[in-house]
């Protein structure tokens, strides 16, 4: 029992195999995606392996402290050099493996032409609270 | 109307009517359905002498299985499609008294049945035996109510319909109930103190040197849970531990028990993780461990389970015994041989902590520079925020002493 986070990148992951910005499918192949990625939380909540699951959107902003009595600085106009996140999934498995193979079956969401986009996701292990047995 | 003594009356109700043949989520159904009834009828303030015969106040228990087991067969009835199962019921010989420890090992081996994955065990483990609540056990393990319901709704489906005519492999009991112990979460219920009670209750109604091996390993580890934090929770070391906060009581009964279980000579491995801690738990001090006959007990566990991370923690031990360069010989006699380094999985994940372990044993060995490199390398591979905290600390505190001009 162990909660990795699947995440899904905007930009800043390597380029998917089918490569077709979203703004270029069907309207057809756009339902189709959007219910294979329902039908896969509702797969996972019917397991009992479902945590969360958000998205994004894709415009963030990188903020800093700027000293005392100053307002906080905000990034200028570099935004496409940010590795932005999509949206993410937690899930609570049995294994890595099993964190490994739905993250791959989530990579095989049709895009355009219907045919999965191949897309990297990626698994990140929660840091768990300490056993209690640790000696 | 006493809720706790209610709650605490479920398992036995639940396993009663399992034993008389029930399935398992409908029994459950009936359960509940009895205690909504208890609610509704039960006086609010049972006085002694309120008691007359058949009241449920005198024996709780015996009303609610009769309840219960009614609720079951009108359910049954009104279910054609299960006439068969009915009809199995009904020819089944009255309801005897029995003994009510029976009754709860069937549940254990119910819940641990090998059809289950782990997760699912443990949450059926807890909700069906430990009398839980779904929400209790979804805090306890940080996910959804709902992600939980559907765990357990699914593993009652899954062993719904294993008839249970003769004990289950008490092994796979035991290693459900020591994933409960191992898991640092805590909600409102501490999942630690649970698992003893449950094993506890195993050891009661079975007779096995394993069950008496792991109940005494749960109370020796369980006994120097508060040395092992901080205040500010950060991890305190073995050897750094305040042994005055050491609960020695759980520690005399822990070694109690376990005596009693290796008398018997019939050695498994919790016997032998808990003739371990027991060591630890011995020793006035730290220096005064008698690390030789922890490496003996090793050398049995690594002969009963050949696990890495057993030949893991026997080259901590004889690191201690025999000193640092023995540790690391038997550390790099790991890497050559052990399965579990070049990885099951194709990935060559490394046996947790080797990392931690090698760089103790080059600090102890005098080579600061070697230790805080591993020490950065095993924070990397932390499972938890406890542990990274603790070895980058311990990487921190290496180079600041390499960067004093004179040290080294």
């Amino acid at each position: 029992m162990a909660k990795y986070l699947l995440l899904k990148h905007y930009r800043g992951a390597p380029a998917p195999v089918n490569d077709v910005p979203m703004d270029q499918w069907t309207p057809e192949e756009i339902s189709a995606h959007v219910r294979y990625m329902r039908d896969f939380a509702a797969r996972l909540e019917e397991t009992g392996e479902f945590v969360d699951g958000q998205a994004l959107a894709p415009e963030g902003t990188f903020v800093r402290y700027d000293g005392e009595g100053r307002p906080p600085v905000t990034d200028g106009p570099f935004a496409e050099t940010k590795d932005l996140i999509a949206g993410w999934m937690v899930i609570d498995v049995d294994s890595h493996e099993r964190a490994v193979e739905l993250a791959g079956e989530l990579s095989a969401a049709p895009g355009a032409g219907g045919e999965p986009i191949h897309e990297w996701l990626e698994v990140r292990p929660f840091l768990a609270a300490p056993p209690t047995v640790t000696e | 109307m006493n809720e706790v003594l209610l709650r605490s009356l479920v398992p036995s109700v639940l396993a009663v009517l399992v034993r008389r043949g029930a399935d398992f989520a409908a029994a459950e159904d009936a359960v509940q359905e009895a205690l909504v009834e208890a609610v509704r009828v039960w006086p609010a303030d049972p006085s002694p002498s309120s008691a007359s015969r058949g009241d449920p106040v005198r024996d709780p228990k015996g009303w609610l299985v009769t309840v219960a087991w009614r609720r079951f067969l009108d359910a049954a009835r009104a279910d054609a499609a299960r006439r068969r199962r009915e009809d199995l019921v009904e020819g089944e010989p009255a309801p005897g008294p029995a003994p009510a420890a029976d009754d709860t090992l069937r549940l254990y081996f119910l819940c641990a049945h090998p059809s289950l994955t782990p997760s699912s065990a443990v949450a059926l483990t807890l909700r069906a035996v430990g009398g839980l609540t779904t929400r209790q056990i979804a805090r306890a393990y940080l996910v959804p109510e709902a992600t939980m319901a559907q765990r357990i709704s699914r593993a009652k489906r899954t062993v719904s319909g294993v008839r249970l005519d003769r004990p289950g492999d008490v092994a796979t009991v035991l290693r459900v109930l020591y994933l409960v112990f191992n898991e640092g979460y805590s909600g409102d219920v501490d999942l630690a103190a649970e698992a003893i009670r449950l094993t506890r209750q195993l050891a009661a109604a079975v007779d096995h040197p394993e069950v008496a091996g792991l109940l005494a390993l749960m109370l020796l580890h369980h006994a120097r849970r508060a040395a092992r934090t901080a205040p500010d929770g950060s991890l305190v070391p073995l050897a750094e531990q305040d042994r005055g906060r050491w609960d020695t009581g759980a520690i005399a009964e822990g070694v109690g028990i376990l005596r009693a279980a290796l008398a018997r000579d019939r050695l498994g491995e919790f016997q032998a993780q808990a003739a371990i801690a027991a060591l630890h738990a011995d020793a006035p001090t730290a220096e005064e461990t008698d690390w030789a006959q922890i490496v003996e007990w090793y050398d049995e566990l690594v002969r009963l389970t050949d696990s890495p991370v057993v030949r893991l923690n026997r080259a901590v031990a004889v690191g201690e015994a025999d000193g640092p360069r023995a540790g690391l010989a038997a550390l790099a006699a790991l890497d050559d041989s052990s399965p579990g380094c070049s990885g099951s999985s194709g990935r060559g994940h490394p046996v947790p902590r080797r990392a931690a372990v090698a760089a103790y044993l080059h600090e102890r060995d005098g080579d600061p520079v070697t230790a805080a490199r591993l020490y950065v390398e095993a924070a990397h591979q932390a499972p938890n925020l406890a542990e990274r905290d603790h070895l980058t600390r311990r990487a921190a505190r290496l180079n600041a002493r390499l960067r004093r001009p004179g040290t080294r």
